[in-house]
């Protein structure tokens, strides 16, 4: 039995139809649901803020607290305005991969979240925004709430899912909120924030699916016992999800806190014959790690005071194989994809970071252009709209830190100087990292398509 | 199913289309869904299909085509009756998906967006788009078709599949039902149900891999033969997930591909392509439920047949 690991949202996702109202029932699902249906709204709300639940969708700003800046019912400019609950169930940061699992295996963990966090809010209306990509969790969330309405759990809430439309920008909550309803995913300007004026310019409370799907948990088992959990200032359990080069990929939920040392040991270490390069703590918007962090809390405190942000807790392993700077490039070369127009700082700056990132990437450009890349950087943090140009600006940054002898060695070479091939996953675990490939069974076309020039550069350089 | 481009839609579908705006609050809510509706139907965000949107909603053409022209997964063009993503982002794309890519793009003979040539004997269509992260890093690199799960793939076993794909035999995904067309999905993304929910697991393996430690119903370990695509049929796969002997490299060969053709042969271990000697773990022979077309897959492939006709 492993004590470091600690199933509360991951408990029946091994279950025998796991995604039906029998099985989550069997289980006492809704048990909470009709115990908060007992409690009035308000101290719902008190025992999600007593849990010290912080939101999972990133930022970590606490739960109970967003609940609280709603704005009375029946004085002031909200008075007679409905109230809306909303979920972002738009996981698209890269390597986050844990509200997905979470709602293919258990959609009525989300739905009971949400029946009892409609109840704490006295919205009668709530939404569910899953990203439109995954189509088997649309199924399931569908059916689910369908199962629920017609066994009569959800009383007078109306629960929509809704499904995006592919727009990593609707992840921020107030672009989710104009996609939500119908319109373009831009940020809005905040204040006012969501609580006051958000989903048609009404009070509206908006979370991570992970901290909605938390809160059947904490009315369950108490907000005692889910603040015991984890450490001081980041309480509680939550699903830690370890991708790439480790030996078992795959989700770890355990109490904030535990250590990536500890997780790896756990996930069967990092890939055989291989040692941990750099990774990140919460996606690729969170400044990258390095070895010399593996034994950092992964709680908010501590994650941020040794540089990074715990983010998602989507831990990316990247082994001694990869090219730091092929990685940055192609995150880069993401942000910039989907920035979505509004701000100059993001929308030009994503654009050039990623046209100097090419070049450096190529062994093009001198040593200037790192001070180059900072200097846009400086230029792109904190002066964004939103976090999406912050975010770009992490992976950039972090890597120029930590590993700018590999950006130099690029323009020495005059090319990337990794086996692009020994990063695979089908790569044997002896392959020597840094030898260049050997010829592929196929000769690559002549022409170069787009994107896939990295590995028609590899093969060429080999002959 | 419905006319022309550049005629009006159908009543069915502005029947549909209505009932979409009405589950909102305020009906310019429903724009996302419709547009999937629309996609459902035309193939493809058509022209037709925005002055369908805008006359429901009440909105100018413009306005529609503003939201229509700002997400990835509506399309102004038609896409293959099957449309694969590879994910490209950083970690896919170290862990094979730049190889996969380049593979399949260069198999095809398209570039993003295009549809390959029907060629005689097809019964499908496909077409091929590099894609952001799908949200399954634990199972990189990853592949969708038609938004279902291809988890673990590798540059041959994605080009297997495709042509299975193409051939008319039923492929499952991963973790989901037997994928069907294009169309159909946009039709679920619109909000209509198609009764798929109870195909493919809860979990897969990797989703599991921290319950399995936790002695969930750890009864002994599995072998080796025991693979992926086992597992991954099953919904009632507690114990621990992988032997020692199961790890990182028996992870690359896998294909979901079902149907009598599907066949793995071998390859270098150190080209860009997968190792394909040590057969992975799972192989679609390994698991009864895969050897053939069952009756109800028939079924559904008998219907994608109808629906294309």
């Amino acid at each position: 039995m492993n004590t470091e690991l600690l199933p509360v949202l991951t408990a029946n996702w091994g279950d025998e139809r796991a995604w039906t109202l029998g099985a989550y029932r069997a289980r006492g699902g809704y048990e909470a649901l009709e115990k908060a249906r007992g409690m009035e709204p308000e101290d719902v709300v008190e025992a999600v803020k007593a849990s010290g639940l912080r939101g999972r969708g990133g930022a970590g700003f606490p739960t109970g607290m967003k609940w609280g800046f709603l704005p009375p019912l029946d004085e002031g400019p909200a008075a007679g305005k409905p109230r809306y609950l909303v979920v972002n169930a738009d996981e698209s940061e890269p390597g986050t991969c844990k509200d997905i699992p979470l709602m293919m295996a258990s959609p009525h963990t989300l739905i009971e979240g949400v029946a009892i966090s409609a109840h704490a809010i006295r919205a009668q209306h709530a939404f569910i925004y899953l990203r439109g990509e995954v189509l088997h969790v649309y199924r399931r969330l569908l059916a689910a709430a369908r199962e629920a309405r017609e066994a009569g759990l959800l009383g007078d809430l109306e629960v929509i899912v809704h499904a995006g439309a592919g727009a990593y920008i609707c992840g921020e909550e107030t672009a989710l909120l104009d996609s939500l309803e119908g319109r373009r995913g831009q940020p809005r300007l905040r204040p006012p924030f969501p609580a006051v004026a958000g989903l048609y310019a009404s009070p509206t409370v908006i979370n991570n699916a992970e901290s909605i799907a938390t809160v059947p948990a904490i009315i369950k088992n108490g907000a005692d016992w889910f603040a015991g959990l984890g450490t001081e200032k980041s309480n509680g359990v939550g699903i830690f999800s370890l991708s790439g080069h480790v030996t078992r990929p795959g989700q770890y939920e355990a109490p904030l806190g535990i250590t990536l040392r500890e997780l790896l040991d756990l996930a069967g270490g990092v890939r055989a014959g291989h040692e941990l390069k750099f990774w990140t703590p919460g996606g690729s918007s969170t400044p990258l790690f390095t070895a010399e962090h593996l034994d950092v809390p992964l709680d908010f405190e501590s994650v941020s005071a040794a540089g990074s942000m715990l983010g998602t807790r989507a831990l990316q392993i990247f082994d001694e194989t990869v090219c730091v700077v092929r990685a940055v490039l192609r995150w880069t070369e993401f942000y910039k994809h989907e920035s979505c127009g509004k701000c100059t700082p993001c929308r030009e700056g994503t654009y050039w970071l990623a046209q100097v990132l090419a070049r450096l990437e190529k062994g093009q450009g001198s040593e200037a252009d790192l001070d180059l890349l900072l200097d846009q950087c400086d230029n792109i943090l904190g002066r964004s709209f939103c976090a999406l140009g912050d975010g770009a600006t992490s992976p950039i940054t972090s890597s120029i830190k930590y590993f700018r002898q590999e950006y130099v060695d690029h323009l020495a070479r005059g090319g990337c100087p990794f086996d692009l091939a020994a990063s695979t996953a089908w790569a044997s675990s002896g392959f020597g990292a840094r030898k260049l490939a050997p010829q592929p069974p196929q000769a690559p076309p002549v022409e170069v398509r787009a994107l896939a020039s990295l590995e028609t550069k590899a093969t060429e350089e080999d002959r | 199913m419905t006319i022309s481009q550049q005629g009006r839609l159908d009543d069915k579908t502005y029947a549909e289309l209505r009932e979409i705006a009405g589950r909102y609050p305020e009906s310019r809510s429903g724009l996302l869904p419709m547009l999937h509706l629309v996609q459902s139907v035309e193939g493809s965000v058509t022209p037709a299909g925005i002055e369908a949107c805008a006359d429901v909603l009440g909105l100018t053409a413009a306005e529609v085509s503003a939201v229509a022209t700002f997400y990835t997964m509506y399309k102004r063009h038609r896409v293959g009756d099957f449309h694969v993503g590879v994910c490209t982002n950083t970690l896919c794309a170290v862990m094979g998906g730049d190889a996969i890519y380049q593979r399949l793009t260069e198999h095809l003979e398209v570039g993003p967006d295009e549809v390959a040539p029907k060629r005689q004997g097809d019964q499908y269509t496909v077409s091929v788009e590099h894609i952001e992260c799908n949200a399954a890093c634990d199972y990189a690199p990853v592949a969708m078709v038609n938004w279902e799960f291809l988890d673990n793939q590798t540059p041959d076993g994605l080009v297997r599949t495709v042509e299975a794909l193409r051939a008319g035999h039923p492929v499952a995904s991963t973790r989901g039902p037997k994928i069907r067309t294009w169309r159909q999905a946009e039709r679920v993304l619109a909000g209509f149900e198609d009764g798929l929910e109870h195909e493919g697991p809860a979990a897969g393996p990797a989703s599991l891999a921290g319950l399995a430690l936790c002695g969930a119903g750890s009864d002994g370990e599995r072998s080796e033969a025991d693979g992926f695509e086992a597992r991954s049929a099953r919904t009632s796969t507690t114990g621990p997930e992988r032997s020692e002997a199961d790890g990182f490299e028996a992870r690359s060969a896998r294909t979901s591909t079902t149907g009598p053709e599907v066949e793995v042969r071998g390859a270098p271990a150190t080209s860009l392509e997968a190792p394909e000697s040590g057969r992975a773990p799972g192989s679609p022979e390994a698991d009864p439920g895969q050897s053939g077309p069952t009756h109800e897959e028939r079924e559904i492939d008998d219907e994608m047949r109808d629906e294309d006709a």
